[in-house]
């Protein structure tokens, strides 16, 4: 370490400014990458597959058909219960805020996808850990209900800790009011695709994330009900190996399919093809 | 064992006997010292009982004799007929369920069961469901909906058992689903919670037309321990945690979580299970009361009505 130091010491100071900006390294293999072609690449590490988390935007610029995307999200979190634990939730929001440009832990809109019609919703996990309040939950309901008067399919990236601490009850009602608004799209006959990425854990997992008619899963995301810090103070002894992994749900028939974030899109357009009433008989589209 | 708070009421009774006593056994006339004592007591209960903290409402959630699910089935129910297993993997002792009467009519019951000793809670997990649980209790919801009986559930759990197994088992896809079966429920569906509300593993037997609570019971997206160990990274602070979680009745009323609060004796359910059962029996028949008369689509929209109408937020 100390050599590593001294030895960038050494480098022009022009250089060594570059350095942190345009370069990174894989969370998962330490291989240094190239940012520009890391982002590319969708954080995926060219080396040893290592799905890094994504922002939510290139997220939406991934899955969404290029210029179609309209946001619809926008709802102000609101402090209903005065929170305060070591510091006031109105600051903790205002805070996200600022760092994240959004209001809430959710970006979304319609767009096409693959030419479907669709309305996507992206959880955010850099805005409090991508949990879900009251604008989360809203947010999703609202979501579906245009899906489902617009004749629109339903996608939605779940990224999230669970529900928002808080905003306490009124987090908990979201999980039903949440799964409660599904149901028009259900009487409608249309689809709802759900992608859990990491991670995806508690009233998120508990409620609408599990409930789509196809439940993709990225290759590594941590998936589950509870925490693994939760499940390892319970039980007192270290979780086996893979536990909670996208692979892990795969063997133990919750999710659909574990795709790779570079094919995801491609899957995802054939899954809305096959279910969407409204679209006909097309392959390799 | 006594509750911390409620010492200085014991140890106020404990003297009072022993004056009591006293009296009895030398014959000297001690009258006017224990009348000044009682009244001592009433003014203390009053101050105690009559400003209970959310903490201490979480404590007498939690007493050891408070009523229990299957307490409250063979004491306000008749012919309480216990159905098992979720026809796939096992049966869960953590939620049990079945076939009743309620004053004649018949009902199809479901809730959280936790132990009444150390041996029965460790057979019931503390009352923390697996997957069968709540695969048992859609199981029963599906009977409620063929026979067009009234569904009632009771909740009383610190949460959904967070273990391997459960995870195995897909605890969340269970829980999703089991809110989901519950929403869409053609006959009247009534939840009320007992004891402990704890989080979603609560809400998979919660979406109800309407939510009843007693008045020392608690329903929160997070146990206060759980909580404070993560934001104050201090179970300790379970206190301050349960103050800022809002998860009292009364605090549950204001937000429109809970639609009515049943009341408890002096000093909690614990200390008159009968009355308690009683107040909870009275409530049940009223709810259902309100509820006849409501076609299966309109139970459906209320319900949805309900839950879509919770929450807090601003327009963009």
């Amino acid at each position: 370490m100390a050599l590593e130091r001294l030895f960038r010491r050494k480098r022009p100071s022009g250089v060594n400014r570059d350095v942190p900006e345009l370069w990174t390294k894989c969370e998962a293999c330490g291989v240094q990458l190239y940012k520009k072609e890391f982002r590319e690449n969708l954080y995926v590490c060219p080396r040893c597959g290592h799905h890094h988390r994504m922002p939510a935007s290139e997220r939406v610029e991934m899955l969404a058909d290029a210029g179609t995307f309209q946001e619809t999200t926008g709802l102000k979190p609101l402090d209903p219960l005065g929170f305060v634990d070591t510091k006031p939730y109105a600051e903790r929001l205002k805070a996200y805020q600022e760092e994240t440009g959004r209001q809430d832990a959710i970006l979304g809109g319609t767009c096409t996808i693959g030419g479907v019609p669709a309305v996507l919703l992206v959880m955010d996990y850099a805005f409090a850990g991508g949990s879900m309040g009251s604008v989360v939950g809203e947010e999703i309901a609202r979501g579906a209900e245009r899906a489902a008067a617009e004749g629109r399919a339903l996608v939605i990236v779940a990224a999230s800790g669970g529900a928002r601490m808080q905003e306490a009850a009124l987090s908990l009602m979201q999980m039903a009011k949440t799964v409660m608004s599904l149901d028009r799209l259900w009487a409608k006959r249309l689809p709802y695709v759900s992608i859990l990425t990491d991670p995806t854990t508690g009233g998120v997992t508990a409620s609408f994330a599990a409930l789509a008619d196809v439940i993709f899963a990225e290759p590594g995301a941590l998936i589950g009900f509870a925490g693994p810090r939760v499940i390892r103070q319970t039980i007192r002894q270290e979780l086996p190996e893979g536990f909670q992994r996208a692979e892990f749900l795969l063997k133990h028939g919750m999710v659909d399919r574990v795709t790779d974030r570079r094919k995801l899109k491609g899957e995802l357009v054939r899954a809305l093809r096959h279910l969407h009433p409204g679209v006909p008989y097309a392959v390799g589209v | 064992m006594p509750l911390e708070f409620e010492k200085p009421i014991l140890e106020l009774e404990k003297r009072i006997a022993e004056l009591k006593e006293t009296a009895r056994s030398t014959g000297v006339d001690l009258e006017a010292e224990i009348r000044l004592l009682e009244e001592r007591l009433a003014r203390l209960k009053q101050e105690i009982y009559g400003n209970l903290t959310a903490w201490q409402r979480v404590q007498l959630a939690r007493a050891p004799g408070r009523p229990t699910t299957l307490d409250v089935l063979e004491k306000a129910f008749q012919d309480f007929l216990e159905l098992h297993g979720d026809r796939a993997f096992a049966d869960d002792p953590a939620i049990v369920g079945g076939l009743a009467y309620l004053e004649g009519q018949k009902v199809v019951v479901v809730g959280h069961q936790k132990g009444r000793d150390t041996k029965e809670n460790l057979y019931r997990n503390f009352g923390m469901p697996h997957p069968e649980g709540y695969r048992k209790a859609m199981r029963l919801m599906d009977l409620a909906d063929r026979f067009g009986y009234p569904f009632l559930a009771f909740i009383d759990t610190p949460g959904a058992y967070p273990g391997v197994s459960a995870e195995e088992r897909g605890q969340a896809w269970v829980i999703a689903q089991s809110i989901q079966r519950m929403s869409r429920l053609k006959v009247p569906a009534i939840a009320l919670i007992l004891g402990e509300g704890g989080s979603g593993g609560a809400l998979a037997i919660g979406v109800a037309n309407r939510v009843l609570i007693l008045e020392n019971a608690w329903y929160s997206v997070i146990s206060p321990e759980s909580c404070a160990a993560i934001l104050w990274r201090d179970a300790k602070e379970a206190p301050k945690a349960a103050e800022a979680l809002k998860l009292t009745a009364r605090d549950l009323l204001a937000q429109k979580v809970v639609d009515a609060i049943i009341p408890e004796p002096e000093g909690g359910a614990h200390k008159d299970p009968l009355r308690a059962i009683q107040n909870i029996k009275e409530a049940l028949l009223k709810t259902l009361e309100e509820l006849k008369g409501l076609s299966p689509e309109e139970l459906y929209q209320d319900r949805y009505r309900r839950f879509r109408a919770l929450g807090a937020y601003a327009e963009s």
